[in-house]
């Protein structure tokens, strides 16, 4: 494979920006054109990417390293395994349908809005590719400054509250995580004949054998990070603000794929650098996940603004998300991983429906709809369709994702109570009731209000952005085996590599969890 | 017979579905979009046909083939393919859904004329076949699920196909929502079901499953577990306390999907799962028992709620509620293939009975009150005497079919069950015969009570044929099943015989054909539904005074039925509303936004207001740094010298 294939992805919209940021102000046409060909152009990479990925192998491919900081051993260090390939395609998937989505709602400061949005693909992308965790905090906080900016000037009436909202939750988070890679860096330093680093797969090795009382806060450190940005209840309240601040645009990346960012965080982080910390803390945090689960669903059914009913319905389905992961099963984090992809598909295409009837009518209000199957036939089959992907039909991609999270957890020898899967098997009921309920509202009825009655139904621009996602709501339903075969490798080494870890301090030296377990002890 | 037969009967309605729903708005041509529709299930049931003459010319043990297409979900340990198993049982559910359902499709093609969605509902229907065929024909239960879900779908779509309308209270699109979220509730016992099995079995193929459970203990706990939460599942499709509710509402579809979903194949789709559980329900008595006592209760409850209901597919729905409490009432003493075959004659003449209703409701332009009925045999002379077959055979009153089908349930109950559950069934087909032939008495018979200005007429020929036919199956379906102790071979159950076998052994039941009990209550079953019939003709026909009395003399007990037991009020008001006022209250504008976010916001003022305050120190005049500074010289001298 092309050596140099991540960076060139990675860079690729880095150019667009630059390129869009050189252009004419007032050629918006071009300006759109080239957004869109450089977004293209990093899907088309990535596509190949995928082609060329060898799935069965659970390591890191692709891996390219620079030295950067030499003083400090920190080092442009990028890499793959399944797990981030699969959000890498998601990522410039959805990013050109974002850019399409919003070709005619967005029109002040066009040329801003445009640089932005690709910069924010290249910090996203960047997330998924680092193997450096200074990189990566480096690439983490550089995501929030163009989504900042989205939701601040492109969007709604009370998009200042909700940016900043949205900056702060974040950072608050994220300076902790500093902290603790610093503090991680200095601990690989103090080791005899130690250095300091933030090297991700040296500190793999490494991080494990922290002092218990040590890698409790480490742990929370990330973890809380990583929460605010999932987000796992109760650090939610920033995301419905900012998904109805957002422009449409901006809530499909947000939903699709900057979420996806925290419990990216949780698998490549958390639990391998931190192993007894997660046994310590799995039930709690399975715990959490199961009342985002219900908690998201029950208020998601109560809201009037659909938007933010979505909004919510993302706090229920991430719920899922974190069970799966905190069953460490590979069944479970196999469809962590789909669901992941699943979300980003269901509730991107949600958030680019209700964007499609905002930019007709100029209203979220559930309530100021009805009967809306008549004027508009083509958007009500694919609203049925997005919305019974998120509901987990089988036969679509949600229910694979549900299905397999549900059943890992079930069985999971960790959590080692079916309780859970149960609990959480009951979002399955809610899902539907505050769909469907909703959809009814807006599509079913008799169609009264006189704004309603000559709706035009979708253009073809508007189709052209559904059909992808549609197209693959129903692959992954059918044959999800072409994106669970590139990240089975990975999920069984990563799960592989907890249970040797577990038994190797249980059974091999005769320590039981927390006790202080030494590098040198380790093989 | 070629492997991928069956993979076809399965196709041709995906296909279908594909055209219809993909270009036949573009279609303006009703003939063809029915065409297309009707061919694709047509033809379904020639593959259904033809492996079913195949399988006879087999070995009873050889009966089986699986085919394999493709893998589906697999993860870790875990893997489910897309793939079919053909047996004698699923032959027998195929022959029916394909058979029953291309004769609905045609009836529809004259019901739904000028339909301005008639595509849709084309598509609706062939995308049911297929999820019901993928779900009777699936190998393992996660694809079972697939078209478990893939049913609910399609009564969901066709129960809110006139989504713009009124039904009741509310609208269909209430009805429809309301249908999904039950069904729901149910697939939550399903879903649990198939975890425990996972964990259980290390497999969701049926053979798999079925295999290593035939080697345990009856009573084995797991199992009681397992049969239970499917058991859960079978009550939510399949219409049984406490999840019946859903059905009644679904007749505001349009007549053909309440003859082929909500009466004939979907709701069975529940018997049938528990059926090909048998084995499993076979380890666990205490689940037998309970799957006995819902099908009991329910069929006796339905029946009783079916007398007051004054809309003709009220009481049909309230008919099938009850019908399939039989069916399982049959299982639950295991008598599967009794069951089954009552699944199949219950297919036909209720099948038979809505499309009948529905032809009334075509030439009464939407009228549905059968108190602003009558006299109609007159003018649907047709639609009469095929109605009245229906009545005949649900009554069951021999030699019609439901009389073979219902009277082995009850012999059955009674002998491997108890008396009681063999009372609530005897007496269910009393009034069985009471609300058929009330039905039929207001709906053909006496005086007309609807409008000089309605001129009703019998349906075209697309409508009248396949009710012509179903009364045919109606009335001769049941001579498939004759018990021995009537002389016949029961070619039904011994063709089942292989399927039921393993659990039959755990069953162990003893051999109880031609003793007397068998007789006297046989012939107490026909006489409580002839009964039945001469009550309904006295009650409504000649002496019509009576039924007001009875109202008058039982006020409360008539409001009670009426109101179908107060049920969907007692939902209402204790799961319902606390959920959505709850939600609200609690969670959305108490947790969300008065706790998190008044913290969240709480904190992020007090630091704003600990730099307003801070703010206030920085002034930028020297001197008052100076005098600051002084202070604190001052009072740390002084905290030195007091120490």
């Amino acid at each position: 494979m092309e050596p140099h294939i991540l960076s060139l992805i990675l860079f690729t919209p880095l150019a667009g920006a630059l390129v869009v940021a050189l252009l004419r102000r007032d050629a918006s046409r071009l300006i759109k054109t080239v957004g869109l060909l450089f977004s293209l152009a990093a899907l088309g990479l990535s596509v190949w990417l995928f082609l060329q990925f060898d799935g069965t192998r659970g390591d890191m491919q692709c891996v390219e390293i620079i030295p950067w900081i030499p003083a400090l051993n920190i080092s442009y260090h990028i890499g793959i395994d399944g797990i981030s390939l699969l959000l890498i395609v998601l990522t410039t998937f959805l990013t050109p349908i974002a850019l399409l989505a919003s070709w005619e709602s967005v029109s002040v400061r066009l040329r801003g809005y445009v640089a932005l949005m690709l910069l924010l693909e290249a910090g996203t992308l960047g997330v998924f590719m680092a193997l450096d965790l200074f990189l990566f905090y480096v690439f983490w906080e550089f995501m929030l400054i163009p989504m900042y900016f989205i939701i601040g000037i492109w969007g709604g009436q009370e998009r200042i509250y909700a940016a900043i909202k949205f900056f702060l939750y974040t950072m608050a988070g994220s300076l902790l995580m500093l902290v603790a890679i610093i503090w991680l860096g200095s601990y690989a330093a103090s080791l005899p004949g130690g250095t300091f680093t933030t090297d991700l797969l040296r500190l793999y090795a490494i991080a494990p054998g922290i002092p218990m009382g040590i890698q409790i806060w480490m742990f929370l450190a990330f973890t809380l990070s990583f929460a605010i940005k999932v987000p796992i209840f109760p650090l939610h309240t920033w995301l419905p603000d900012a998904h109805v601040q957002a422009p449409t645009a901006g809530s499909v990346i947000l939903a699709g794929v900057l979420l996806k960012m925290g419990t990216y965080g949780l698998i490549r982080f958390c639990l391998p650098l931190f192993p007894f910390a997660t046994f310590r803390f799995l039930p709690y945090l399975a715990g959490l996940g199961i009342v985002g689960i219900i908690y998201g669903a029950l208020v998601s059914m109560v809201q009037p603004d659909i938007k933010k009913l979505v909004a919510y319905s993302s706090v229920s389905h991430l719920g899922f998300v974190v069970l799966g992961i905190f069953a460490l099963t590979e069944e479970g984090m196999q469809g962590s991983v789909i669901q992941m992809i699943n979300h980003g598909l269901s509730t991107g295409g949600l958030f680019l429906l209700v964007g499609m009837i905002y930019d007709r009518r100029h209203t979220r209000l559930i309530k100021d709809f009805g009967g809306l199957a008549k004027p508009m036939p083509v958007y009500a089959a694919f609203f049925m369709i997005v919305v019974l992907s998120s509901i987990g039909l089988p036969g679509l991609n949600g229910f694979v994702g549900e299905f397999l999270i549900l059943l890992g957890s079930f069985r999971s020898p960790f959590l080692d109570s079916p309780w859970y899967a149960i609990a959480a098997s009951s979002g399955v009921i809610l899902a539907a009731i505050y769909l469907l309920w909703s959809y009814q509202r807006i599509f079913f009825g008799k169609n009264e209000h006189p704004d309603n009655q000559t709706l035009a139904d979708l253009n073809l621009r508007e189709i052209a952005v559904l059909v992808p996602v549609v197209f693959f709501i129903v692959w992954i339903g059918v044959y999800p085996g072409t994106f669970l075969g590139k990240s089975a490798a990975s999920t069984k080494q990563l799960i592989h590599r907890i249970e040797e870890t577990r038994r190797g301090s249980y059974a091999g030296a005769g320590l039981a969890p927390g006790h202080e377990v030494r590098p040198g002890e380790r093989r | 017979m070629p492997r991928l037969l069956t993979g076809y009967a399965v196709l041709f309605p995906l296909l279908g579905f594909l055209f219809n729903g993909l270009i036949g708005r573009k279609i303006r041509n009703e003939g063809i979009i029915a065409a297309i529709g009707c061919a694709a299930v047509g033809a379904g049931f020639v593959v259904a046909c033809m492996s079913f003459f195949s399988m006879l010319g087999l070995p009873p043990e050889q009966r089986t083939l699986s085919v394999d297409l493709f893998p589906w979900i697999v993860a870790g340990g875990f893997r489910a393919d897309v793939a079919f198993q053909l047996d004698q049982l699923s032959v027998v559910m195929m022959l029916i859904v394909t058979g029953v359902g291309f004769l609905i499709h045609v009836y529809s093609a004259g019901y739904m004329r000028g339909d301005p969605a008639f595509w849709r509902f084309f598509a609706y229907l062939n995308l049911f076949i297929f999820s019901m065929l993928t779900l009777i024909l699936a190998d393992n239960f996660l694809l079972m699920f697939l078209g478990w879900e893939g049913v609910g779908l399609c009564s969901y779509l066709l129960i809110g196909f006139w989504y713009d309308r009124k039904f009741e209270k509310g609208t269909t699109g209430d009805a429809a929502k309301k249908a999904f979220i039950v069904n729901r509730i149910g697939d939550f016992g399903f879903l649990t079901g198939m975890f425990l099995i996972y964990v259980t079995f290390g497999s969701l193929r049926f053979q798999t499953v079925f295999t290593q459970a035939a080697t345990m203990t009856v009573g084995t706990p797991v199992v009681l577990w397992i049969t239970l939460a499917l058991f859960l599942g079978a009550t939510g499709k399949s219409a049984q306390i406490p999840l019946f509710v859903w059905l009644p509402d679904a007749m505001a579809g349009p007549t053909p999907v309440s003859a082929l979903i909500h009466a004939a194949t979907m709701v069975t789709a529940g018997v049938y799962m528990v059926a090909r559980c048998s084995v499993l329900y076979a380890l666990a008595p205490v689940s037998m028992g309970i799957v006995a006592s819902v099908g009991a209760a329910t069929a006796f409850f339905a029946a009783t709620v079916g007398l007051v209901q004054n809309d003709i597919k009220k009481v049909l729905a309230y008919s099938t509620i009850s019908q399939l409490g039989y069916m399982f009432l049959a299982l639950g003493v295991g008598a599967f293939s009794a069951g089954i075959f009552h699944v199949m004659t219950h297919a036909f003449f209720k099948a038979l009975l809505f499309l009948g209703s529905g032809a009334v409701i075509h030439a009464m332009h939407d009228e549905q009150d059968i108190r602003r009925m009558g006299g109609l045999g007159k003018s649907l002379p047709v639609t009469y005497r095929t109605f009245l077959v229906g009545a005949i055979a649900i009554a069951g009153i021999p030699p019609f079919s439901g009389f073979f089908s219902k009277d082995e349930i009850l012999w059955d109950a009674f002998s491997h069950g108890s008396w009681v559950l063999w009372l609530a069934g005897f007496a269910g087909a009393g009034l069985t015969a009471l609300y058929m032939f009330r039905l039929v008495a207001l709906t053909f018979q006496g005086e007309p009570r609807w409008d000089k200005g309605v001129h009703p007429h019998e349906a075209p020929a697309t409508m009248t044929i396949p009710l012509l036919v179903l009364a045919l199956l109606s009335a001769l379906g049941g001579f498939a099943g004759i018990p021995q102790s009537l002389g016949g071979g029961n070619a039904f159950e011994q063709w089942l015989e292989p399927v039921f076998a393993p659990a039959g052994e755990k069953l162990a039941f003893a051999a109880t054909h031609g003793n007397v009990a068998e007789y006297v209550l046989m012939g107490l079953s026909v006489a409580v539904a002839l009964a039945g019939w001469y009550v309904a003709r006295i009650w409504y026909l000649r002496r019509k005074e009576i039924p007001g009395l009875l109202v008058r003399r039982l006020p409360n007990t008539y409001r009670v039925l009426l109101n179908k037991y107060y049920v969907d009020e007692l939902y209402d008001g204790a799961v319902v509303r606390p959920a959505l006022s709850g939600s609200e209250l609690l969670l959305w504008k108490g947790i969300d936004v008065n706790v998190i976010d008044r913290a969240v916001n709480g904190a992020a003022q007090s630091t704003a207001a600990a730099g307003r305050v801070l703010r206030l120190i920085q002034t930028g005049v020297v001197r008052n740094y100076v005098l600051v500074f002084l202070a604190g010289v001052v009072l740390m001298m002084g905290w030195l010298l007091a120490k």
